[in-house]
């Protein structure tokens, strides 16, 4: 009995987060059925797998008590970076594509881990600089210019595109990019440590794990998934310009939190971090579909993460009464 | 005659120029029981952390068999055999038991995390412990013991040969005691060296075989427990040279100013009962996790006590916020100056007015020259060390820092004062300027309540002691009655 008591409360976000999305499905299905057209839903993927791959690499850093507000600029100077790549070697293919993408967007993440790590200034701080110095990086690169569809090769643009088994390539990359991460994190010895980093840094550093190091290893991480983001970015809407992605950092977060990733740190899976992307991505496709107005679309959207986020610090608080004040003086 | 198989010699450890640990000596046997004795501060803990390899230390030679070791970090203890058991369970709450149990080392195949291994490994190493404990459950649906029980396992998982247990039976129950001096018994026909931690003798008696006083940061003796009694240990734990004269001074007694009545919170504290004269100053001895700064932080808001009653000058006082305390005249000087006292980054002013902006506003508005004349008041009266008022607080002393901190609370006009821990980590000098205050404090008709874990600071200073024990007063001293030996009996005696 109280084992099963137990259990049903190991579980419940996830399960209740799955309930909601269904539910918030059938609901605008109901109301509009052309919602789930293949088209529609098709590019409701497509929207979310980007979401997804950006918050599973935002979660690394979360569990390791960090945050990393430089996901969305680390993907636009990085997508930036490899369409002027490809307007100029155009027939250089797809591998070196990417491995510029993941490599350039890992060595962004690496600044962002190391001025964390052996420089000890707090992550919002930190990667609240890089966002506009990478922002700014693509102005540099780019001299304000855009790269149309038109400098962009075949391969570079039909990459993404391509269908396998019904889906489309960007699709399988964030499935594939959550199934890994599900596996890293689950699976092997580093990935148990972001968790254990998180959870206790002191009891940690009691268990000879390396805390900052985690942290590091957790924004090279997030890094190169945004790089290759970036490019799957650029590719899928054909257009690589200063501004893409601006403020979508935030809506990664948010993902994370509705997934029940913890803000402060240690708890948090990809499964929640899917089924939260999946959540915030229904809602905006909805929303136009629905017929409200874009101003109330951000501010609808706005009002369920809000609400994400009360219900999480609700069930924190539950178990966590004294510790508020106990982290309060414990602090520096 | 055995030899040991860790032997630690000349080991010292300063931190920030405060000696934690002068004259480390220690010597640990296979197959036997060594219980670590001392006062708050006499230098275990560091000690410990130089074991675990959280802390280097500065000077002097660590062997393990006769092998002269470097313990470089918490990992390299671990491949050395060295495995601790932490007071406050040091685990991950939302990571599974078998996962806690194997943090260190977790079973692989094919490189990755083999969880079914990790399970049944867990699960045979718990049944020796405890069979109800079930490893794939979170870790914060353990009770405290089993918590305790989870680090134990961890130790055996890595087959350490030296278990350091850091109060282990700090949080625990009677049976819960005993069922941990089973194990540790079992640890001990095992082999393995154990290092037991503990302020309570009975405990020390039931399961060490040898002792290890220190005292100060030194080590002050060490044999076999057979050979003593606990009036011996007592006398070797706090037999110090008088080092510090107390400025006391005698001032009359007066009426009762303060009471609290069955005050009690959760585990924290319960039914503690006390009142506070005019004039007087009440020591509150107990050794760390006594309770005592609980109670105080209840009593000042901080947080809030399930049930009692606390009056000030016959007015019975509903507290529930720092605000009403201060607003009643009660103030609370914290222990820790630097995180809980002051604010480092701002000047000397901002600090000393800040608790009292309230009553130095016009109309919401503040006036800059009230508050630097307020605060310049202060600094001439307490004879604060400083360049003057704007000057920040994180660039003055520890002695002068703690008298800006006392300085903003005598601002508020307080009628009883709570001082935590008021002379921690600040110099000698200091401490007399501070003990001196505390006399003019009194002479004006104050009341101060003073948390203190340094005996002779209470000995010298307070007109009446209390002595709180696991969350309750223990024992209730005058001034003429109260002896080293009587006092720690009262805060150590199971």
């Amino acid at each position: 009995m109280h084992k099963l008591s137990a259990r049903l409360r190991a579980l419940p976000h996830e399960a209740g987060l799955a309930l909601l999305t269904v539910l918030l499905l059938a609901l605008v299905t109901s109301a509009f059925p052309r919602f789930l057209t293949v088209d529609n839903v098709k590019s409701l993927f497509d929207d979310t797998a980007l979401l997804i791959m950006l918050a599973v690499g935002e979660m690394f850093v979360l569990l390791t008590r960090s945050v990393d507000l430089s996901v969305a600029a680390n993907a636009a100077l990085t997508g930036m970076v490899v369409a002027l790549f490809n307007a100029h070697h155009p027939g250089a293919g797809i591998v070196p594509v990417l491995i510029i993408a993941v490599v350039m967007g890992g060595a962004l993440g690496l600044i962002n881990g190391l001025l964390v790590w052996r420089v000890n200034i707090p992550s919002i701080v930190v990667t609240l600089g890089t966002l506009s110095v990478y922002r700014g990086c693509v102005y540099v690169v780019s001299g304000g210019a855009w790269v149309n569809s038109g400098q962009m090769s075949p391969f570079f643009l039909g990459f993404v595109r391509v269908p396998i088994l019904g889906i489309s390539v960007l699709s399988w990359i964030g499935i594939i990019v959550a199934v890994l991460a599900y596996l890293f994190l689950r699976y092997t010895v580093p990935g148990r440590n972001l968790y254990a980093a998180g959870n206790n840094p002191n009891a940690a550093a009691y268990a000879g794990i390396d805390v900052g190091r985690m942290q590091c290893m957790a924004f090279v991480l997030s890094g190169a998934i945004a790089g290759l983001a970036g490019y799957l970015w650029v590719a899928r809407f054909a257009v690589a310009y200063t501004d893409i992605a601006s403020g979508f950092e935030l809506q990664v977060i948010a993902a994370c939190v509705i997934g029940g990733v913890s803000i402060t740190g240690g708890v948090g899976g990809v499964v929640g971090v899917v089924l939260g992307g999946l959540f915030l991505g229904i809602i905006k496709n909805a929303l136009p579909v629905v017929g409200i107005s874009p101003f109330f679309q951000m501010a609808v959207s706005g009002l369920v993460i809000t609400i994400a986020v009360i219900l999480n610090a609700g069930t924190y608080r539950k178990s966590h009464g004294r510790k508020i004040l106990e982290r309060a003086e414990a602090g520096p | 005659m055995a030899e040991p198989v860790l032997s630690m010699s000349g080991v010292t450890k300063s931190f920030s120029g405060v000696r934690a640990l002068v004259k480390g000596e220690l010597d640990l046997y296979a197959g036997e029981v060594t219980a670590l004795i001392g006062e708050n501060g006499a230098g275990k803990s560091t000690l410990v952390k130089i074991l675990t390899g959280v802390h280097h230390a500065d000077e002097g030679t660590i062997r393990l068999n006769g092998q002269p070791v470097r313990i470089g970090s918490a990992d390299g203890a671990g491949r050395l055999g060295i495995s601790a058991i932490f007071q406050e369970a040091v685990v991950f709450d939302d990571l599974s038991v078998a996962e806690n149990i194997f943090v260190t080392d977790r079973p692989r195949r094919h490189g990755m995390v083999d969880w079914a291994t990790m399970q049944s490994r867990a699960r045979t190493i718990l049944a020796g412990l405890d069979p109800r404990i079930d490893p794939s459950v979170p870790m914060r649906q353990l009770s405290v013991a089993q918590k305790h029980l989870v680090q134990i396992a961890r130790a055996l998982s890595v087959e350490a040969r030296i278990v350091i247990m850091d109060e282990p039976t700090a949080a625990l129950s009677h049976r819960e005691v005993d069922e941990l001096f089973t194990i540790v018994r079992r640890l001990k026909a095992e082999g393995r060296a154990v290092l037991f931690i503990s302020h309570k003798f009975e405990e020390i008696f039931d399961v060490a075989d040898r002792y290890a006083v220190f005292r100060d940061g030194a080590a002050v003796g060490q044999g076999f427990i057979r050979d003593v009694d606990r009036d011996t240990l007592i006398s070797l734990m706090v037999g110090r040279s008088v080092d510090h004269i107390f400025p006391k001074v005698e001032v009359p007694i007066g009426e009762e100013l303060f009471r609290v009545d069955g005050f009690s919170r959760g585990e924290e504290f319960a039914d503690v009962s006390f009142a506070l004269r005019r004039g007087e100053i009440l020591g509150v001895y107990g050794l760390v996790g006594a309770g005592r700064s609980e109670v105080m932080q209840a009593l000042f808001g901080l947080t809030r006590a399930d049930a009692g009653r606390v009056t000030l000058e016959g007015h019975s006082l509903v507290i529930h916020s720092p605000e009403d305390a201060i607003r009643a005249g009660i103030a609370y000087v914290p222990e820790d100056r630097q995180i809980q006292g002051g604010i480092l980054r701002f000047p000397i002013s901002s600090n000393i007015v800040l608790p009292s902006l309230g009553h130095l506003s016009h109309r919401g508005f503040l006036r800059r020259s009230e508050e630097r004349a307020l605060a310049g008041n202060y600094v001439t009266q307490l004879q604060i060390k400083t360049s003057g008022v704007g000057q920040r607080l994180e660039e003055l002393s520890g002695g002068n820092q703690q008298k800006v901190v006392i300085a903003k609370w005598l601002a508020t006009n307080p009628r009883v004062l709570i001082m935590d821990e008021p002379t921690k980590g600040i110099d000698v000098g200091a401490k007399t300027a501070v003990y001196r205050l505390m006399g003019e404090m009194v002479a004006q008709g104050l009341g101060i309540i003073m948390v203190s874990s340094e005996l002779p600071e209470v000995l010298g200073m307070a007109d009446r002691i209390l002595v709180m024990r696991r969350g309750r007063l223990r024992a209730n001293f005058s001034r003429a009655e109260a002896t080293p030996e009587s006092i720690v009996k009262a805060a150590t005696d199971a």
